[in-house]
């Protein structure tokens, strides 16, 4: 078992892709033991490296080693009051005995396009640093997937920390509109954090990946005047792409997330409602 | 040392119910399994296996886990309470406000509820029904659970 992210690194490396990282086990598991290739694959056990443990706060950023667990964020009282967004989703993830395993990291490089931790840290403007045998490396969170589980990560490497500037944010909301309160799979996720560098919106469950929606975030920043829900859709249809599943049609996410924009900025906005002067 | 596919079985030292064991296992096991079939400790349950329904919640390190989801390796070095630590007399509130019929979810709410009640400070920011919402239960509907662990914890109703 490593001890430190140098030697988990070269184990990786020396594997060559037979073996996988496990952290808190909630996604690698929860198949168990059924899913058959999950069995074949070597185990490169994290619980013994604690340079990936816990989290720490700088003048300028919030920094999370990739064991972070998301209970761990639930009672970060700071985070709270600082970083509502990384709270709410956390609260959102399963429930407590997943909070209490599920990591950030994990969330991260599990990939899943209904993922609520990279939900509100694709919001919150967060940086990974992924470290391999030649080193560490930065990539921005809202262009590490490249399609559906596919991202800028080689299979020698570790996530190691994940980087949160700190802002004076005016507005933050996470919603998730699922099946059941706890232990739901989105179904429609939307992030919306507002700062001085302006605004963000991260849609989850609406694409291949977790994805930033660069129209609807100008929209706002041009002020466009939405008198109607519907008048977000152009801007949804360019940012992501949902599918029809077996949980709900594209044209319902879209009309859901249209809907929950609405709800969530008109109190907010006063180019956002009925009273907007659209003409 | 990595965690081979093979079943090569490993030696993990952990504090179970406040004595210190060995188990030796196969590196696949389940913390589950572990304590039932390797250590016949059977009064933790399996529900659905897959992290859902928290039949199957134990703590470890002072934290509420299904240990369905945990491989026993992990549990190296921890601390593990099962529903076996649980005193007889202090399930008596579940009992007298119907949260429990077939009993199936029982050791696991029980666990749940037992450390909130250890962690009464959780409720400042949380309410009971979050808080217990990992534990599934077909029979009761939730309420009599609710309000068994308000009762147990000297409170009213739920919000
Ligand atoms: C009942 C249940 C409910 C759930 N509900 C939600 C939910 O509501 N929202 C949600 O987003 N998720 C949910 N999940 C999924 C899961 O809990 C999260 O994705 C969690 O963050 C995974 O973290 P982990 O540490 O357990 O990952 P693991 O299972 O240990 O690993 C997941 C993946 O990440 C890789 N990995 C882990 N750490 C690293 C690292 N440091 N470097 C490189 N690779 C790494 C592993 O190889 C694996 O591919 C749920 C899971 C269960 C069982
Ligand atoms: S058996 Fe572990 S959560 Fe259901
Ligand atoms: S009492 Fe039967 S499942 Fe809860």
């Amino acid at each position: 078992m490593p001890t430190s992210v140098s030697e988990a690194v070269s184990m990786l490396d020396t594997s060559r892709g037979k073996a996988l990282p496990i952290a808190g086990g909630t996604d690698l598991l929860a198949y168990w033991p059924e899913r058959l290739d999950a069995r074949d694959k070597t185990y490169l056990d994290l619980s013994g490296v604690d340079e990936l443990c816990g989290h720490t706060w700088t003048d300028d950023e919030l920094i999370m080693r990739a064991r972070t667990t998301f209970w761990e964020i639930v009672c970060d009282q700071r985070a709270t009051a600082e970083m509502r967004l990384l709270v709410e989703a956390a609260r959102t993830v399963g429930a407590i005995q997943i909070q209490t395993r599920g990591t950030w990291g994990g969330n991260i490089v599990n990939a899943s396009p209904a993922a609520d931790g990279v939900l509100a840290l694709m919001a919150l403007d967060a940086t990974l640093e992924l470290t391999g045998v030649e080193g560490t490396e930065e990539v921005q969170l809202d262009e590490f997937y490249l399609g559906y589980k596919q991202m800028k990560r080689r299979e020698d490497q570790l996530l190691t920390r994940i980087r949160i500037p700190r802002r004076a944010y005016t507005f933050q909301s996470f919603t998730k509109i699922g099946t059941r309160k706890a232990q739901a799979i989105t179904k429609v996720g939307l992030a919306i954090a507002k700062s001085d560098s302006g605004w963000r919106i991260a849609a989850n469950s609406m694409a291949p990946t977790v994805k930033r929606c660069p129209d609807l975030e100008r929209m706002l920043e041009d002020e466009t005047p939405i008198r109607n829900p519907t008048d977000f859709l152009p801007a949804i249809r360019a940012d992501v792409s949902p599918i029809d599943d077996i949980r709900s049609t594209a044209a319902y996410r879209e009309h859901v997330m249209a809907r929950v924009l609405f709800h969530e900025l008109a109190p907010l906005c006063p180019w956002v409602g009925a009273k907007s002067k659209s003409e | 040392m990595t965690m081979p596919a093979d079943q090569t079985q490993i030696e993990v030292p952990f504090t179970l119910n406040g004595s210190e064991i060995v188990v030796r296992v196969e590196p696949s096991e389940r913390l589950l399994d572990t304590l039932r079939y390797h250590l016949a400790m059977t009064g933790t349950k399996e529900g659905c296996g897959e992290g859902e329904c928290g039949a199957c919640t134990v703590n470890m390190n002072g934290l509420p886990v299904n240990s369905c989801l945990v491989p026993t390796y992990q549990a190296r070095g921890a601390e593990i309470e099962t529903i076996e630590s649980v005193q007889h007399g202090s399930v008596h509130p579940l009992h007298s406000t119907g949260a429990t019929q077939c009993g199936a979810c029982t050791p696991g709410v029980v666990m749940s509820a037992m450390w909130l009640l250890k962690n009464r400070d959780k409720l400042d920011t949380h309410t009971v029904r979050e808080l217990m919402a990992g534990n599934l239960c077909r029979c009761t509907g939730y309420d009599g659970i609710v309000n068994g662990v308000e009762s147990a914890l000297g409170l009213g109703s739920d919000e």
